[in-house]
């Protein structure tokens, strides 16, 4: 992928937030990177086009789907050189708690990391740390350069 | 199947924004087009559109498949428990995405559904999905 490239040659391959901002889906969400030191969290600020619930002022459960993988892969990229985007094999979502109008933060962990596979785990939040409102354990296919 | 004259997506900000389309529902089963546009995309250099935009048509498709009931269309309250995704290949580009849905058991708390993800060929699915949903919850989600 020329991104991946070109923010390598640049010696900038750990700028998530560059990434992110070339990711016309990702951009259409909303998502931001905050890079403190060697830890990655992703936020979700909350916006209208969000919504799955007009009643309630919750997030839609793809939202949520599309925000905790997006965090997964941005993880493993951090920690990954890769040629490409890693692949989505599966993902297994579980939703915890209404994720309600509000700012939301992800955080991801690669508890596996294979030649070509990698497991990753992740988690968002809203106000409590303690209590997140979804979790998702994925596998990705992965062109590590 | 029958059609609805009201697009209960358009009512969705979320699907609304993706642009999903209610194709048919009916019978504890639902169909949702999404139409291929270019905010969607995942990879610039491809055009092949995000997995997040298939994870959320098929959760937004599994719920309805759970509301499209012989004898009505709305059900009690409902929450996602869980969503399992499989990806088999990438979206093709500039091409329509389609998701049927089928909720094949209901107890009395839990919904059980089933979705493929595909564009031309149901036999070649883009993703496969299964969820289930928790009924009657006091307080209902997304």
């Amino acid at each position: 992928m020329k991104i991946l490239a070109e923010l390598r040659a640049q010696g900038r391959a750990q700028d998530m937030q560059a990434l992110v901002d070339h990711l016309p889906y990702a951009r259409f969400l909303g998502i931001r990177v905050d890079r403190k030191g060697n830890e990655i969290t992703t936020v979700l600020p909350f916006s209208d086009h969000l919504v799955g619930n007009v009643m309630l002022r919750a997030l839609h459960g793809g939202a949520i789907g599309a925000f905790l993988e997006i965090t997964a892969t941005i993880e493993l990229l951090f920690v990954t050189a890769c040629e490409r985007l890693p692949k989505t094999v599966d993902i297994s979502i579980d939703y915890l708690r209404s994720a309600r109008a509000v700012e939301t933060y992800g955080r991801a962990v690669v508890t596996r990391h294979g030649r070509r596979v990698a497991n990753v785990r992740a988690e968002i939040w809203q106000e409590e740390r303690t209590k997140p409102v979804a979790a998702a354990h994925g596998h990705f296919l992965m062109n590590p350069v | 199947m029958t059609d609805d004259l009201t697009d209960p997506l358009a009512h969705i900000p979320h699907a609304a924004a993706i642009g999903m389309q209610l194709v048919s529902r009916g019978n504890h089963r639902c169909v949702v087009r999404v139409p291929y546009a270019a905010h969607l995309v995942g990879d610039p250099d491809t055009g092949v559109i995000h997995g997040g935009v298939i994870t959320a048509v098929l959760d937004n498709a599994s719920g309805l498949a759970v509301r499209s009931t012989p004898d009505g269309v709305d059900g009690p309250p409902m929450a996602t428990l869980d969503l399992r995704i499989d990806y088999m290949r990438p979206a093709e580009p500039n091409k329509d995405l389609y998701t049927e849905a089928e909720c094949y058991r209901t107890t009395v708390n839990i919904a059980f559904v089933r979705a493929t993800a595909y564009q031309d060929d149901r036999a070649d699915p883009i993703a496969t999905s299964v969820a289930t949903f928790m009924l009657g919850t006091a307080e209902a989600r997304a």
